[in-house]
């Protein structure tokens, strides 16, 4: 099952003449499985989660969650709740301050529309918050809510993304309330009479004229599902005053940053009054680049003064919780009978649920880290995103990307079909090539159109021929004779971001202790990808120590570097960018005083296994004897250094996916037999975190592909809120799985490297329905490809 | 007032515990402050609060801590022997297979159970072991692979 290959120091080292290549391609601890450092809390059971985190007189909140879809909250009495032995508070929206905002975990002034309260007069989804409680125990607490009569005003409710956008559609956002704090321009809904949340049209080149030109069009109307991440650890906190009175909230959190400050403006706080505190995260996947719960506990502990402890059930998950955009993605292509791509098109229309978190640059991204992918002359995109009464869909891994994918990587299948095109041949000859500008990146300058985005490095030539030829593509194999079996093959490319371009700033700060070890301070946030591990990794090897020398510092508001967070596949390649600079210094500044000591210039001097190095080799000296030189000798000083990191870039990731279908045709039933995982990276800092989040990723995938749906009813409640009837992938469902990392060095990057995290979301299920086609002969275009989507096309044949 | 007060031997250790009506074996863990043991569903539908009770795998969201009464119990707090991690959690930790970790406490105890019943599995039995484990993060290639790899080491010892 685990196969695995790795070529340290590939990609194109040594043709490339780069002054940063010597220093990339001889690597001590940078390209070594080294293992996590949290790996021991994490194996032993360690109280190290925001779930696991106590405090004296702590008490337990819970939500009251509205039974409508769409409501005006007529009245609420709470003194029968009030009155309940054991509880010590109960808030309704007329206690809190009503101030519009996004939730989205995104660096301000967000892209996403300030439609949001805390507790607002009206409910917009099953689900939608009512009430807090907070209570001595859990169980009175519940009981409270029960106690809590309210009076609705039940309003009309639409679910259906293209019923939203119609004339004379309930409406769910006022835009007369909606508007952002007073003389923003930012934060507006883009178009609240018609429930849209969002809308985006990227055109480059005449797409009409291009489509003149064509020999073939082909089109295609793709579906894909509203899934859930169905993180493991669900959303959980604790906030409490310290003896400052100051507000301290222990979340698990991807964007401890702008969650601190969208709690200040929530709550109407100074943000020097607040600190947020990150500790392990048990996965986050997108669902936590939210402020979700939050505000919740720090509003109770504001009122009471008491620790304040709330976390999500699982039933709360699949209900209130946060959700990937299901999409309706129209494709119209052009194409010359010699396979030449002329021109691609994309529409897509997205469910943004009640609240538009996130949804702008989710249904941008859609087409925007897609349509890149493929060469043509003329590109036309356009994307809406429509208000309905669901809960609310915002980031998910991949970020509209995923849904993008499916559609895209369809489609080119059936491009490739129509010409009769091996659909490997059609990629090779139509994707994007090392040195191409992005399309989707234009920018008018001057009366000029120009591209902002170069693809200076692209590894998706090595992944098509290394996956291909690793899972003998084109080789015959056994088709099976449909008693009941039949196989078949199929495979996709996709790619993706490092980071949102111009939208990031990350780093660490680091600090020499007497022993020679580093105290490396980050505000990049580990959720369980091992971003730590990574940045510890980057860390040592350039201050030239063993990871034994480093302590990885998780983030606190109030001593952290600043950083955006943990999104968008960027942790390695912005965090780990600003950790290489801040350890460059720090290593400068060991060497500054080394030089002095060993009367040598700090220019020709190096660290290696913390040993001081001279032209003439290891000097007696070690970073321990300079730190304690400069803690207690003549050179008095803390060495210690920042180093922070952001572009104007956002290099990509490619992969190649290739799969192997089993369809029982009796039952209908898909299984992914055989999986091979191509993805180019960059550079693998460490090449079992990376695989790791190859096969997680994929899994994931599989899923979106085969089986995840939330499921509603014709009152949009969740008919399957829990994980018997919500069906992630387990150990049986896995294919035997290869996974192939390669490295075209990014020399933008630290150490050569991408990134790793989302761009193997993208490939799975496009693969798995193109296999099906191979396999059957039949196109399923939409998510997830249930049995009954099977037999029913089978029926159709 | 407590209702009911049991006694059990938790990790090794005699421990009398007040529980509250209705109270399940994984609040009570928590409730005395032995949280290794995850809630992820509490419906029996991950694994991922399983612990070893008078020997067998079970999941301790779903029984009451009162049916624990004279019990031993073993969660994933007591594998490791002064400081020295146990094989499988030694193997979780060299194979890389926590990622976020909420999974892993419960694959481990679920690894424990297995690998006294089957000390030379091979990954199809290491598979249909861990078929109720549900992790988000890993794929399940690194935690089988630990799985496999812990038989190894518990052989070695
Ligand atoms: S938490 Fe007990 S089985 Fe999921
Ligand atoms: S490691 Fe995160 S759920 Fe398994």
């Amino acid at each position: 099952m685990d196969n695995e290959y790795y070529e340290p120091g590939g990609g194109n080292i040594a043709d490339a003449g780069h002054q940063y290549a010597r220093q990339i391609g001889r690597t001590r601890v940078v390209g070594q499985k080294e293992r996590r450092v949290d790996a021991r809390p994490l194996v032993t059971g360690a109280p190290v989660y925001a779930a696991e985190y106590e405090q004296p007189n702590m008490l337990h909140a819970r939500i009251l969650h509205s039974p409508h879809a769409h409501a005006n909250i007529l009245h609420i009495d709470t003194s029968k709740a009030n009155a309940l032995p054991g509880v010590r508070a109960v808030l309704t929206h007329e206690d809190l301050p009503r101030v519009a905002h996004s939730t989205a975990g995104q660096p301000y002034p967000e892209t996403s529309p300030y439609d949001a309260y805390l507790l607002d007069r009206r409910v917009r989804y099953v689900g939608d918050w009512v009430a807090f409680v907070a209570a001595d125990t859990p169980a009175i607490a519940e009981e409270a809510l029960s106690m809590i009569a309210v009076e609705y005003e039940v309003l009309p409710a639409v679910f259906d993304p293209l019923e939203a956008m119609r004339e004379g559609a309930p409406q769910l956002h006022d835009p007369d309330t909606t508007h952002p704090i007073s003389g923003q321009h930012f934060g507006d809904i883009y178009d609240a009479a018609h429930n849209l949340a969002a809308h985006e049209e990227i055109h480059h080149g005449d797409f009409a004229a291009t489509m003149r030109e064509a020999d073939i069009v082909v089109e295609g109307e793709y579906r894909v599902p509203f899934i859930s991440h169905a993180v493991l650890e669900p959303h959980v906190c604790v906030a409490y005053l310290d003896g400052y009175d100051r507000l301290i909230v222990v979340s698990s959190t991807q964007v401890p940053y702008h969650t601190r400050r969208q709690l200040a403006a929530v709550l109407q706080l100074p943000i020097s009054r607040i600190r947020v505190v990150k500790p392990r995260v048990g996965g986050g996947f997108g669902s936590k680049q939210e402020m979700v719960l939050e505000p919740v506990a720090a509003a109770l502990a504001l009122n009471t003064r008491q620790p304040v402890r709330i976390e999500y059930s699982r039933q709360e998950e699949f209900t209130a919780g946060r959700f990937r955009h299901p999409m309706i993605i129209r494709m119209r292509s052009g194409v010359k009978r010699d396979g030449t791509l002329l021109a691609l098109s994309m529409h897509s229309i997205g469910n943004a649920g009640a609240y538009g978190t996130h949804s702008f640059t989710v249904t941008r991204s859609t087409g925007h880290k897609t349509l890149c992918l493929y060469r043509a002359k003329a590109y036309a995109f356009r994307a809406d995103a429509a208000y309905t009464n669901l809960p609310i869909t915002g980031a998910m891994r991949g970020y509209g990307a995923p849904q993008g994918f499916f559609a895209l990587e369809s489609h080119i299948d059936e491009i490739a079909h129509r010409l009769n095109m091996d659909p490997l041949e059609f990629r090779r000859k139509n994707h994007v090539q090392k040195g191409d500008w992005d399309p989707m990146e234009m920018v008018e300058e001057d009366g000029v159109w120009r591209s902002k985005r170069q693809f200076r490095s692209c590894g998706l030539p090595q992944c098509l021929e290394r996956g291909s030829a690793a899972f003998g593509w084109g080789k015959p194999f056994d088709r099976g004779d449909g008693k009941p079996f039949r196989r078949g093959r199929g495979m996709a490319t996709a790619m993706q971001g490092s980071g949102v371009a111009s939208f990031e700033l990350g780093g660490a700060s680091i600090k020499l202790n007497e022993d020679g070890s580093f105290n490396v301070m980050t505000g990049a946030t580990d959720i369980g990808q091992g971003s730590d591990t990574i940045l510890a990794q980057i860390a040592a090897e350039a201050l030239g120590v063993d990871m034994g020398k480093i302590i990885m510092h998780s983030v606190d508001t109030d001593s952290s570097v600043f950083d955006y967070g943990s999104y968008a596949s960027s942790t390695t390649y912005i965090s780990g960018g600003g950790v290489k600079v801040a350890a460059d210094r720090v290593r400068k500044q060991v060497l500054d005083v080394a030089g002095d000591l060993l009367d040598c210039s700090p220019e020709d001097m190096s660290i290696v296994d913390s040993v001081i190095y001279t032209p003439r080799g290891p000097s007696h000296l070690t970073v321990a004897d300079i730190a304690s030189e400069t803690l207690y000798g003549k050179h008095r000083q803390q060495i210690m250094a920042k180093g922070d990191f952001w572009t104007d870039d956002s290099p990509a990731p490619f992969f190649a996916q290739f799969v192997e279908v089993e369809v029982d045709t009796e039952t209908g039933r898909v299984r992914v037999t055989r999986a091979v995982n191509a993805l180019d990276l960059g550079k693998a800092i460490n090449p079992t975190l990376a695989s790791g989040q190859v096969e997680g990723a994929v899994a994931m995938a599989l899923g979106y592909a085969l089986s995840e749906e939330v499921k509603f009813d014709e009152q949009g409640r969740v008919r399957n809120a829990g994980f018997a009837d919500y069906k992630v992938m387990s150990t049986l469902d896995m294919p035997e799985m290869t996974t192939i990392l390669i490295e075209d060095t990014e020399y933008s990057g630290p150490f050569g490297a991408k990134s790793a995290g989302e761009v193997p979301t993208n490939g799975m299920a496009p693969a798995v329905a193109n296999a099906i086609q191979d396999a059957l002969g039949v196109r399923i275009r939409s998510l997830p490809i249930t049995p009954e989507k099977i037999l029913q096309a089978l029926d159709e044949l | 007032m407590p209702e009911l007060e049991i006694v059990l031997t938790v990790n090794g250790r005699a421990v009398r515990w007040h529980l509250e009506p209705g109270e399940t074996l994984l609040e009570a863990l928590h409730a005395h402050h032995l949280k290794g043991t995850k809630l992820i569903c509490g419906t029996g539908d991950c694994c991922g609060c399983g612990v070893m009770l008078n020997g067998n795998s079970i999941n301790a969201c779903c029984m009451l801590a009162a049916q624990a009464e004279d019990g031993d119990l073993l969660t994933v707090e007591g594998l490791a022997q002064n400081g020295k991690l146990h094989p499988i959690q030694e193997a979780f930790a060299q194979e890389g297979a926590a990622q976020c970790g909420y999974c892993t406490p419960g694959f481990i105890m679920r690894a424990y159970a297995f690998l006294q019943e089957h000390p030379h599995p091979d990954e199809a039995e290491v598979r249909a072991a861990l078929a109720g484990n549900i992790c988000r993060c890993t794929g399940y290639v690194k935690p089988v692979a630990a799985v496999l790899r812990a038989a190894e080491l518990m052989q070695e010892q």
